[in-house]
């Protein structure tokens, strides 16, 4: 009874499509000053649940709330009018324009003759920069920003006018660690403010850093708030699955075999410079680090996306030679790429086709592909990795993060590779689906794969890995056994600090 | 329940939107004229469609792999004109395969600019369009191209002649469709087109050699320009150096009216057949009901950049939006 009114309360939320029920009564507030985490796997209801709180969509039931008054949102517009901003996961800037221009963007200030102010655009910005502590300026370009800047202009385009909520949807998905602290600093300015933020994340460890409460849907359901403080990580997985997720260290019990892979002195101008490594069949090699610490680049070297300046490359003791995807993949080398939607998948193909598509030309019958070869290898992959799918006619951009994911692992998969490299394995995928990811990329080891496993969440890397290979700036800086290895001594080495441990 | 069924009726409106445009489209002007739906009207508009026709076919290759194609029309010009010329110097027999490989080369080149060198296709494209053009002019010097002897050649065949009462171009017409169609949706290589269209570089983390398919897909668009010129030398004998001029338009607005998405990844060649055939008829109802022909010019643009708002607002779910 003592908390201040909520500055946004929904009450009630429903909205259905035809025969979904996505939102199923959800109510919930957020106060001022309060940073609100909003949890739940993929499909759960919350980009439908924004999509209404910011006039994209309007709902069959329920009313919104902002402070006592009720609202109805018809358009984004509207929404940042009534001070129910949002800053999105993609960032949609104009990158030609300048900071200024996209921050003011659709309300530049105007003169006689719809003559620009460009000195009033100017000024208006530089507060607005201001507040938000960065390097550059309202002339800069937005293009030459990097993405941690760029949200900042984006969270600047929320402060033109007085907001009462903030609604931050997945905003560190593509930060680095210090980018990341930054962030969490206006984050917190604006909390003093008494703004109230919705922060949408599955990262545990970012919202027990910086969130106040915890709202938790699942299947469209609201299914309770907790107090972050009062709670943790397991309590939150079991709200949002129904289950809890499993992250103890998992070094593999059963034999290894020969070496599989193994790379000498590996260079790349700039990118990595002298990396060494093996992995053994039945192994997980992990490798930690930094966003920029040169591993997806390894990865595109060894699966022959780029040229390395040096180094060589062996396969089971013998130098291979490797200038294209087509030569890794005859030799036995398979990629799960970092980026799915971009790098992983045609999203506009079916679900069979994708994961046929690095053998199309070997199942042929005469001249055509074989319908029934196409399946079969479908089929089994589907029953192997549960992927959930209608059929295999499904556009893959209709399935869950998780399951797509499940598709590009079977793609590669089908090919039996002696080497599968999987970069960032889990990324965007909700909690559910992650553990299954975990198992099965231990599986695959039990099964004598060797699998290289690229993460940038220490959880992830501590949990699958048998050895980890640690990066920093280019360089590996030191490898660990399962045994060796702490959160402590990992994190002092991708920081480049026990350089020479 | 209700619900269920009007969600499926949507996306069978969605889906075959186009087909059932075009039944209605034909029950209207049957409608206003019993003219339109006799058989000899019928075959009479398919087989003036079939240049145009086999032509887009070709470019559906080419813009499901993610590319455009604006070089037909003149490529068309160019294929005739060299077809006809060499047939009075080197003989029909020889004149054929040469104008073909003269022109899988133009192909060829295009393929190597977009595929190879990685050039925005449509100035490329845009470009070769004048090129061609400029080149077929040398090759005839400006003058109109006639075979001399009209009446005793073979060649008229392929433009001109029936088997068993169907004209020859409607035949050549269909197998190519049909062996295309086959080639896209059955085949590795038609696989790989899609792909490459629908996602480049995931096609390359596939192993998929991106290069060399948008090349080939500039060769089966060569291929099929070939096979339209040899079908307007061999029907009208003689030509001017315009003749295609044009066509790369409305070649294009068969295949988008077909359903191919320009950004690529989607369309099939029976898809693109029946937005020939809607062009066709649609000229041709028009005609019959009396229209100027200078005004089909804008009717008939109406009616595509309707199908194609209707095609995006059918898998937007909604007529407009403020966001894409």
């Amino acid at each position: 009874m003592t908390s201040p009114s909520p500055v946004l309360r929904l009450e009630g939320i429903v909205k259905t499509f035809p025969g979904v029920r996505a939102l199923d009564g959800v109510s919930f507030d957020v106060r001022p000053g309060e940073v609100h985490a909003l949890m739940g796997e993929n499909g759960a209801g919350k980009s439908t649940l924004m999509k209404v709180l910011g006039g994209v969509l309007a709902p069959n039931d329920g009313q919104i709330y902002v402070g006592d008054a009720p609202v109805v949102m018809t358009s984004p517009q509207e929404a940042k009018a009534k001070g129910v901003v949002f800053i999105h996961q993609e960032l949609s800037l104009a990158g030609e324009l300048s900071v200024a221009e996209n921050i003011f963007l659709g309300e530049l200030p105007l003169k006689s003759f719809g003559r620009v102010d460009w000195q009033k655009l100017y000024a208006d910005t530089d507060r607005i920069l201001k507040t938000l502590n960065v390097s550059f300026t309202a002339r800069t370009r937005v293009g030459s920003l990097s993405i941690a800047n760029q949200q900042m202009v984006e969270i600047g385009r929320a402060l033109t006018v007085d907001p009462r909520a903030v609604i931050f949807d997945e905003p560190t998905a593509s930060l680095t660690d210090a980018e990341k602290v930054v962030l969490f600093d206006v984050i917190a300015d604006l909390q003093a403010s008494g703004v109230g933020v919705i922060y949408i994340s599955h990262r545990m460890e970012e919202i027990f850093k910086i969130t106040d409460r915890i709202s938790v849907l699942r299947d469209g359901q609201y299914r309770g708030t907790l107090v972050t403080a009062e709670t943790d990580e397991d309590k939150v997985t079991q709200l949002m699955i129904g289950r809890s997720l499993d992250l103890s260290r998992n070094a593999s019990q059963h034999q290894m075999g020969d070496t599989a892979l193994e790379v000498r002195g590996l260079s790349c101008g700039i990118l990595f410079e002298d990396v060494s490594f093996a992995v053994r069949k039945g192994e997980v090699l992990g490798f930690y680090g930094l966003v920029g610490a040169g591993r997806t680049e390894i990865a595109e070297t060894i699966f022959g996306l780029r040229e390395p300046s040096a180094g060589q490359i062996l396969l089971n003791g013998l130098e291979v030679q490797i200038t294209s995807p087509i030569d890794a993949i005859r030799h036995g080398i398979s990629l799960v790429p970092e980026d799915r939607k971009d790098q992983g998948l045609v999203l506009g193909m079916s679900c069979r086709d994708n994961m046929t598509l690095p053998q199309i030309g070997r199942l042929t019958k005469g001249p055509f592909i074989s319908d029934r070869a196409e399946i079969a290898i479908f089929d089994k992959y589907r029953d192997k990795l549960d992927i959930r799918t209608p059929g295999w006619r499904q556009t893959v951009g209709n399935l869950s993060g998780g399951n797509q994911q499940k598709i590009v692992i079977g793609k590669w998969l089908s090919m039996h590779p002696e080497v599968l490299i999987v970069d960032e394995p889990t990324r965007g995928i909700d909690v559910g689906s992650k553990s299954e990811i975990h198992n099965l990329i231990r599986d695959l080891a039990a099964q004598g794969f060797a699998v290289i496993v690229i993460s940038s969440e220490m959880p992830e890397v501590l949990h699958v890995s048998d050895r980890i290979v640690a990066m920093f700036g280019g360089r590996v800086m030191r490898e660990f056994t399962s045994e060796e290895v702490t959160e402590d001594n990992l994190i002092q080495a991708i920081s480049g600090i026990a350089a020479n441990a | 329940m209700t619900g269920l069924t009007r969600q499926n009726l949507g996306t069978i409106v969605a889906k075959q939107g186009i087909l059932i445009a075009f039944a209605l489209f034909m029950i209207g002007f049957a409608m206003v004229n019993q003219r339109f739906i006799a058989l000899d009207n019928i075959s009479g508009v398919i087989r003036s469609s079939a240049i145009l026709g086999v032509m887009a076919i070709g470019v559906t290759f080419v813009v499901i792999g993610g590319n455009l194609d604006l070089s037909v029309g003149s490529m068309m010009s160019f294929s005739t004109i060299v077809v006809l010329d060499l047939h009075d110097k080197i003989g029909p027999g020889l004149a054929i395969p040469a104008m073909f490989a003269l022109t899988l080369l133009l192909g060829a080149f295009i393929g190597f600019l977009v595929g190879y060198l990685k050039l925005n296709s449509l100035i490329v494209t845009l470009g070769m369009l004048s090129a061609i053009h400029g080149l077929t002019l040398t090759w005839s010097g400006g003058k109109n191209m006639d075979i001399a002897d009209k009446s005793g050649t073979w060649f008229s065949f392929f433009g001109q002649d029936r088997i068993m009462g169907i004209p020859v171009p409607i035949l050549i017409f269909a197998f190519l469709a049909a062996v295309l169609a086959m080639v896209l949706s059955r085949t590795a290589f038609g696989r790989k087109v899609y792909a490459v269209g629908g996602n480049g570089q995931a096609a390359t983390f596939s192993g998929i050699p991106r290069a060399r398919i948008v090349f080939m897909t500039y060769l089966v668009s060569a291929f099929c320009v070939a096979v339209a010129g040899l079908l307007q030398a061999s029907r009208s004998l003689g030509s001017q150096n315009t003749v295609g001029q044009g066509m790369e338009l409305e070649v294009l607005a068969a295949v988008i009216l077909g359903g191919a998405s320009l950004m690529g990844g989607s369309g099939t060649v029976f898809k693109t057949v029946i937005g020939v055939l809607i062009l066709g008829f649609i000229q041709n109802g028009l005609l019959l009901a009396g229209l100027d022909f200078y005004v089909q010019y804008m009717v008939t643009w109406a009616i595509i950049i309707l199908a194609v708002w209707l095609d995006i607002a059918a898998k937007r779910g909604h007529l407009w939006s403020p966001i894409a």
